[in-house]
């Protein structure tokens, strides 16, 4: 059991689980602004997901 | 439009997960001998079929903005993580993933391993085959019913499952080794960039916004996380850019 989670936890997730957090926090405060008068917040999710790709693409570079 | 984009990623996804299961039954069936391995894929085919059977009802059980923004969450992370190992790969900091060196690394596993029988069969055959179509395979199920899904188009992304299945089988049966010609890091870079598009598209959307021009803002954000994809392999290449401290 242990081993199916961490099969699905690699394949998901992978490497840097500092990108799921950055995209279910994105998620989630855009589904605050757009019930809460703000169903153009579109913009929050590419913001999010670009700095975390960036920052997470130049940190493994570092690293190597 | 939209179709084409799903089964197209559909397709190039499995594909890719099809090329790795085909290398591991390969070198496993050469070395040692095809009835147990053969035996092994059944099995697991039959293991994956019973766990769609059962995944795919359940998702379509939960609301459409809800399983918008959960699924849409879900490719979005797995579509970002496949993107940045492509972009590691592409720019050089990663090592590429290399078919023939795998099935190497495969057929020495399998010519060392001991001859343990069990069940009338070749015990290692039979489990490499199983683990290795299983975990392969759950990753192509996990596609089909997330792209899917979320579209309410299950039947076109498993269409282009099995279209990628026959291809990659015709193939292999054809060259009887490895698909090492298959440009699978190009691959994993083109469906990077789609599912993380279609993730950021469908996850906004089910968490409530309404994207200026609608299905259009697809190809805008497929140009985006290209370009971004492309100028941070750009930057890697650079000798010396972000090495230093």
């Amino acid at each position: 059991m242990k081993a199916f989670g961490r099969f699905w936890y690699d394949f998901i997730v992978g490497d840097d689980w500092t990108i799921a957090v950055g995209v279910v926090v994105a998620l989630a405060v855009t589904a605050v602004l757009a019930h809460n008068g703000m169903p153009s917040a579109w913009w929050l999710l590419p913001v999010v997901v670009t700095i975390g790709l960036v920052w997470s693409v130049l940190r493994a570079a570092k690293r190597t | 439009m939209r179709d084409l984009f799903l089964f197209l990623a559909g397709f190039l996804a499995c594909t890719v997960e099809m090329v790795e299961a085909l290398t591991i039954v390969l070198a496993v069936g050469v070395t040692r001998g095809w009835r147990s391995t053969l035996i092994g894929v059944g099995a697991a085919t039959l293991t994956l079929a019973v766990i769609v059977g059962g995944l795919g009802p359940a998702l379509t059980a939960i609301p459409i903005s809800a399983l918008r923004v959960f699924v849409g969450g879900l490719l979005l992370i797995f579509g970002l993580q496949w993107l940045r190992k492509a972009i590691l790969r592409a720019g050089g900091v990663k090592a590429r993933h290399d078919e023939d060196l795998i099935y190497q690394r495969q057929l020495a596993a399998a010519q060392a391993a001991g001859d343990q029988q069990r069940a009338g069969l070749d015990w290692y055959s039979f489990t490499v085959a199983f683990k290795g179509v299983v975990l392969e395979g759950l990753e192509v199920a996990f596609i089909v019913v997330t792209l899917g899904s979320n579209q309410h188009n299950v039947g076109l992304v498993a269409l282009s499952a099995a279209v990628a299945l026959v291809a990659v089988l015709a193939v292999g049966v054809a060259v009887h080794a490895p698909l090492s010609r298959v440009p699978e890091n190009t691959m994993k870079f083109v469906v990077g960039v789609m599912l993380t598009t279609f993730g950021m598209f469908w996850g906004a959307e089910g968490a409530g916004v309404a994207w200026p021009g609608n299905d259009a803002a697809i190809f805008a954000l497929l140009a985006f996380v290209l370009a971004v994809s492309l100028a941070l392999v750009g930057i890697l290449r650079r000798p010396a850019s972000v090495v230093a401290p």
